[in-house]
């Protein structure tokens, strides 16, 4: 199970038309999509595509290329794990593949139950309190695997 | 009404200084005492946070690292006059840590509210921006270029330079582009300027406006620091009403405008073309140069694009004068390095030099060695396309030309430590893993070398023919230094090269690359 898809076409158009006459649109609106629907739907895609007046495929290439950009729902709750050097230095990547273990899960994957998803970062520029995570856009720092216990059950009770 | 002072970036944050501020509110108001706390940026001493600072007469006293059950013995031991307590540490000025620095673009982060505009104007800030409009746009592209500022992103080209490039390229539009996608793990000092003095970036850019004759600037800002984004983007709101930025800065008749953008989670688009395709919309793929960005930049127009650093430091010039700036440092580095000190290390944090001192006093006069209490065993420096050094190799002078010719980079400032229990054999591995997934794509030296690294790293781990691979490896590694098209390419076998030189004991066998092969 992924988590719940709370795409609506009529507030996806309403954003991208809110956006559409900056320069340089289409990561700002793919990001104003992304935080309200969780991920950028197709339908969203073929949208941006024509608000933009760019080609579907060139739309797909934004999207594809930038590590941000979800295609399908997130879990209830997202966790983003630093992966690089300063949070490898304080037993990081161990600590991250311990959990993923026990969740049963991939980098970018979600818990079966759609309560968690987890997603590898490259820095997040907390590297003098490592190891660090955003949890739901919140940041932690000096994370042991105590904190990511107790993550995953706020994840799972909430 | 006694002021107390907290930090609300991002990484005092995630050591809880949110709720550490909530709690004081509460407790002061269950007593019925006047507390108004100032919400700051970091002083960037790390391992003394959750850190709060009162404002005593003899000046701020902080109390420090706390937890929620120390609150109710603060107010007990009467902090708000500075009263003695177990975590009183006194004066943060008057700490080593801070006294031995020279802190001129972060002098004011962490003292400041970082979101008063008011408050950035009383602790000196605007006073740049004044000079700078009584001077003609070349008086200002001299006077950087007489300071000796070099681009603090990485790269290390002389700031005035650009804009001199840009000033005289002739277009009815040109654009100031920050660079603030600080991707270089080991970094933060973008993060911490930008949450906690973000108007002197703003300030820098606006000077940087007048010098090139760029109405309108973009900072882009990567996605893995929201908080650095809400910060600019509502200083850029407030220095807007004040008469800051707009269509007459400070009544001047001279237009400029801000827009913060998010980057999206990919560490090419610190490269500065990469990076203007995305400004644009475009997946951020590299283009080769010439035409440069100066000339031919953001929307085709004539660009400066400089990092958060480099720009921050133009106020201050502005304000000092050139010659002030470049009397700290040292050869051709002048003038500060704002040090990061990170990884596994007992007092990480925010160190502001003048260029010259070296990597051990760094890291064990203000590191005081690793947090785990074992050795020092690797060093990496500059980020992931950094070299790693080992602890006899200390010495180096923190310089861009020093690093150079140690076959390093000083690269953005970051340092990372490792103790002895980490396997350089891996770290090399990760570089290339790193690469595949940071490439753009675009040339395939990166593209396919960095995968093909992947893959022969994990021969020589796992002992297969490690004669035959590690020829393979070096084959690799000067194709991907010859033939990337940029730094990504380019520097990727810097890190797996020195771990190879420096700890030929972690991989299989003693390597048969020749430490002196470029």
């Amino acid at each position: 199970m992924i988590g719940p898809d709370r795409w609506n076409r009529a507030r996806g158009c309403q954003i991208i038309a809110g956006y559409a006459s900056l320069d340089g649109a289409a990561l700002p609106i793919l990001h104003a999509l992304q935080e309200e629907f969780g991920y950028i739907h197709e339908e969203a895609a073929t949208l941006v595509a024509q608000a933009l007046n760019l080609s579907q495929a060139e739309v797909h290439g934004i999207i594809t290329f930038y590590h941000d950009f979800r295609r399908a729902p997130p879990g209830r709750h997202v966790l983003k794990l630093c992966r690089a050097e300063a949070c490898q230095a304080m037993n990081g990547a161990r600590l991250a593949e311990a959990l993923l273990q026990t969740l049963g899960i991939e980098w970018g994957e979600t818990t079966p139950d759609g309560a968690l998803t987890v997603e590898g970062v490259h820095c997040l520029g907390l590297c003098a309190c490592a190891p660090s995570v955003l949890y739901d856009g919140k940041p932690l720092g000096r994370v042991d695997q105590e904190v990511l216990g107790t993550i995953v059950q706020q994840a799972r009770g909430a | 009404m006694t002021r107390v002072f907290i930090s609300c970036d991002a990484a005092s944050l995630s050591l809880g200084s949110a709720r550490m501020a909530q709690m004081l509110g509460e407790e002061a108001a269950a007593r019925g005492l006047p507390l108004e706390v100032v919400f700051t940026g970091s002083r960037g001493m790390y391992w003394l946070e959750p850190l709060i600072e009162v404002e005593a007469p003899e000046g701020r006293i902080a109390y420090r690292p706390l937890k929620p059950s120390d609150v109710a013995s603060l107010f007990e031991a009467g902090f708000l006059s500075g009263e003695a307590h177990p975590l009183r540490l006194g004066r943060l000025e008057d700490q080593p840590y801070l006294a031995r620095q020279t802190r001129l673009t972060f002098a004011r982060c962490g003292i400041v509210d970082s979101r008063s505009v008011e408050d950035y104007r009383a602790h000196g800030g605007y006073a740049g921006l004044e000079r700078a409009l009584s001077l003609e746009p070349q008086a200002i592209v001299d006077e950087v270029k007489l300071s000796g500022l070099r681009g603090r992103g990485g790269a290390g080209f002389p700031t005035g330079i650009k804009w001199d490039t840009v000033l005289h390229a002739e277009a009815a539009q040109k654009y100031i582009v920050c660079n603030a996608d600080e991707g270089d793990s080991g970094t933060f000092a973008d993060r911490m300027l930008m949450e906690g003095d973000p108007f002197s970036l703003i300030e820098g850019m606006t000077i940087a406006g007048l010098a090139v004759g760029a109405t309108k600037g973009f900072i882009y800002i990567r996605s893995e620091y929201p908080h650095a984004y809400r910060a600019m983007s509502d200083a850029i709101e407030i220095a807007t009403e004040a008469g800051y930025l707009g269509s007459s800065v400070l009544g001047s008749g001279r237009a400029f405008t801000i827009e913060a953008r998010l980057g999206a989670g990919a560490y090419i688009c610190g490269e500065e073309t990469s990076l203007l395709e995305s400004l644009a919309g475009r997946r951020g793929m590299v283009q080769a140069k010439p035409p440069l960005p100066a000339l031919v930049g953001l929307f085709g127009k004539p660009t400066a694009v400089n990092n958060v650093l480099s720009l921050a430091a133009v106020p201050w010039i502005l304000a000092h004068g050139a010659q002030a700036y470049a009397a700290f440092g040292m050869g051709r580095s002048r003038g500060t390095q704002p040090i990061q000190l990170a990884g596994n290390i007992k007092r990480g944090g925010l160190i502001e030099l003048a260029f010259g001192t070296t990597l051990r006093e760094v890291i064990e006069d203000f590191g005081g060695g690793t947090a785990t209490g074992r050795p020092v065993k690797a060093v990496q420096v500059g980020g992931p396309l950094g070299a790693y050094f080992p602890a006899s190799m200390l010495d180096i002078s923190l310089d861009y030309e020093a690093f150079a010719a140690a076959k390093g980079m000083l690269g953005h400032g970051g340092i990372v430590v490792f103790d002895d229990t980490v396997d350089l054999s891996r770290q090399a591995r990760f570089a290339f893993e790193f690469c595949a997934a940071e490439s753009c794509g675009k040339c395939t030296p990166c593209r396919v070398g960095a995968v093909r690294g992947v893959e022969v790293m994990d021969r020589i781990i796992a002992g297969i023919e490690p004669e035959k691979n590690f020829e393979v490896l070096d084959d690799l590694c000067i194709l991907m230094t010859d033939a990337s098209l940029c730094a990504m390419g380019g520097l990727t076998p810097v890190p797996v090269r020195s771990a190879l030189t420096h700890f030929p004991e972690d991989f299989a066998k003693a390597p048969r690359i020749h430490p002196a092969a470029e």
